[in-house]
């Protein structure tokens, strides 16, 4: 990236934009196909998911798990004697009221329905685990095999060395950027022309850890896989504790992307969208405008 | 701002799940969609295939202290067919397992001919489709004994199981489970007709006298209840030709993951 930044920077110093912008070609296409097949992938992996979740809608420690053993979470509806049912969403020995929302909702049919999660968060939207499974499958295989191309490219183009990698002088900054970030500041000039060390940090969690826990978690609910590798569900101390683990890393997705998405919101929502569509980035220049309102 | 921020990015999430739902569900009824989301089904068989029948290997077996207590018995606990009754009536002596289809010797085995064999005793995990799992110990005969005896045809290349539980109560038996595996999985060491749970006669609602087990695979591939044993070529002549009772109901043929 930096290296088509000072290509294009040096040979056209005049481009700018109205507001002294300075244009600089941020992604490149196949980072872009990449990351909307990427959200393409997580999102229907995700609804799919919640829809095979909702067939047994308990996660448990270990290699069993069933009703009546102790679970670690459950969402469930509980009748009443008199009146509608409650949803439960219990977490460890807590209890909380969900009733709306988690266990019990409205559904499609305007009829209260006892499932875990809702109808606008599942694929299908109606309970069918064989179809949320035929969903979650065929994008699995698409998020791995583009998953692989992804670091593949990574390496080879040393996008990840380049553009990801933090150095040490990036960690010592590492708390005013956290302070900028709770401030909600922009960032402008050069620092708008590559990643922040949080950005960084984050990204090789997400890229390096949380998403192939995914996968690697995925295939340890597999009773072929677990034959063909007996150690894959022993990793996570058994296969409800896989199936435990991948909702946790799941549920870090979900935290991840509403993050991203409202910095895409504080960065520019317009800049941001156009950089990751036609990799172009408007770079705000140094100097505060005093014209121009900070927002 | 904040506020805003949260508050648009709420709204377009909202709307935007709402949309791609429902496009989703509008996807889902072009023809030719479905066919493509199961093919994912073929990847996964032949991907689970390059590692498991090059070594063949077991699935885990574990101890005695590892046995779940409380196995849920899941699908027909108790069969309604009348056929069926009359042998849980008669303690299932005069029951017998039926081989036939693409084999040399069609055959039948009575429990005390099956209990004659030698046999197998595992204990094993088993995983069901909904997610939960639980740990019993099975004994029964291997059914590559049953099949060598039978000796398949060279044209047989999938084992059918026929049982006697009609999960739909159906009128016409349409509702009758069966279950079909392939050779590989067939001859698998693991693979056997279980008549005894964790030391005792197999019990009606785990599928008494007689049911399947194949390690490798989900629990719904494990047909209880077993009363014949067909050895095909192809499933087209079986219910609606998908090679099962939920694989007819659009679960995958293939249940390894």
């Amino acid at each position: 990236m930096s290296a088509e930044v000072a290509d294009k920077g040096e040979s056209t110093p005049a481009r700018r934009t109205r507001g002294g912008r300075e244009p600089i070609y941020r992604h490149p296409l196949f980072i872009r196909l990449s990351h909307w097949l990427t959200v393409l992938c997580i999102a229907i992996l995700l609804m799919s998911g919640l829809q095979i979740f909702n067939a047994h809608a308990s996660l448990y420690w270990g290699n069993t798990g069933n009703e009546g053993d102790p679970a670690i979470f459950s969402i469930y509806a509980e009748e009443q004697l008199e009146g509608p049912p409650i949803g439960w969403l219990q977490i460890g020995k807590y209890k909380f009221d969900t009733t709306g929302v988690l266990g019990v909702f409205t559904d499609t049919d305007g009829f209260l329905s006892g499932r875990a999660f809702p109808w606008w968060v599942t694929l299908p939207s109606s309970q069918n685990l064989a179809e949320g499974r035929r969903w979650h499958f065929f994008f699995a295989w698409l998020f791995v095999l583009n998953g692989l191309l992804y670091l593949i490219y990574g390496f080879v183009a040393r996008h990840f060395q380049r553009d990801i990698k933090p150095t040490r002088a990036e960690f010592r900054r590492l708390g005013r950027v956290i302070l900028d970030h709770l401030k909600f500041k922009r960032a402008r000039g050069e620092e708008a022309k590559h990643y922040n060390v949080l950005q960084k940090v984050t990204y090789i969690l997400v890229i390096f850890v949380i998403l192939p826990m995914m996968i690697v978690t995925g295939l340890s609910m597999s009773p072929g896989m677990n034959s063909a590798v007996p150690l894959l569900p022993e990793l996570f101390g058994g296969r409800q504790s896989a199936r435990t683990v991948h909702f946790i890393s799941a549920s870090l997705i979900v935290i991840f992307v509403i993050i991203h998405i409202a910095e895409v919101f504080v960065a520019g929502v317009f800049n941001e969208m156009r950089s990751m569509v036609t990799g172009w980035f408007a770079v705000r220049p140094e100097r505060i405008d005093p014209n121009r309102s900070n927002r | 701002m904040t506020n805003l921020i949260t508050r648009r990015a709420t709204l377009l999430g909202i709307a935007g799940s709402g949309l791609m739902l429902s496009g989703c569900e509008k996807i889902s009824q072009i023809p030719g969609f479905q066919g493509m989301l199961e093919s994912a089904e073929h990847l996964s068989r032949g991907g689970q295939r390059l590692v498991l029948t090059s070594s063949r290997p077991l699935a885990r077996e574990y101890q005695r202290s590892d046995i779940t207590r409380n196995f849920k018995a899941n699908g027909t606990v108790r069969p309604q067919t009348v056929e069926y009754q009359r042998l849980m009536m008669t303690e299932f002596n005069d029951w017998q397992l039926k081989i036939d289809g693409l084999v040399q010797n069609p055959m039948e085995f009575t429990l005390p001919q099956l209990k004659a064999l030698p046999s197998r005793t595992q204990i094993t995990r088993h995983d069901c489709v909904e997610g939960w799992s639980a740990i019993g110990q099975w004994k029964g005969v291997p059914l590559s004994t049953i099949l060598m005896t039978a000796r398949l045809k060279p044209e047989a290349r999938y084992i059918v199981f026929h049982c006697a539980d009609d999960l739909e109560n159906s009128p016409d038996g349409r509702g009758l489970y069966y279950e079909s595996i392939d050779l590989v999985d067939a001859f698998h060491p693991q693979t056997i007709m279980a008549y005894e749970m964790n030391g005792q006669t197999l019990p009606v609602p785990h599928g008494a006298p007689l049911r399947l087990r194949v390690e490798r695979q989900l629990g719904y591939k494990m047909a209880k209840y077993v009363m014949r044993i067909e050895a095909v070529d192809n499933f087209s002549g079986l219910g609606l030709g998908r090679g099962g009772f939920w694989e007819d109901r659009g679960y995958e043929w293939y249940a390894g993951i």
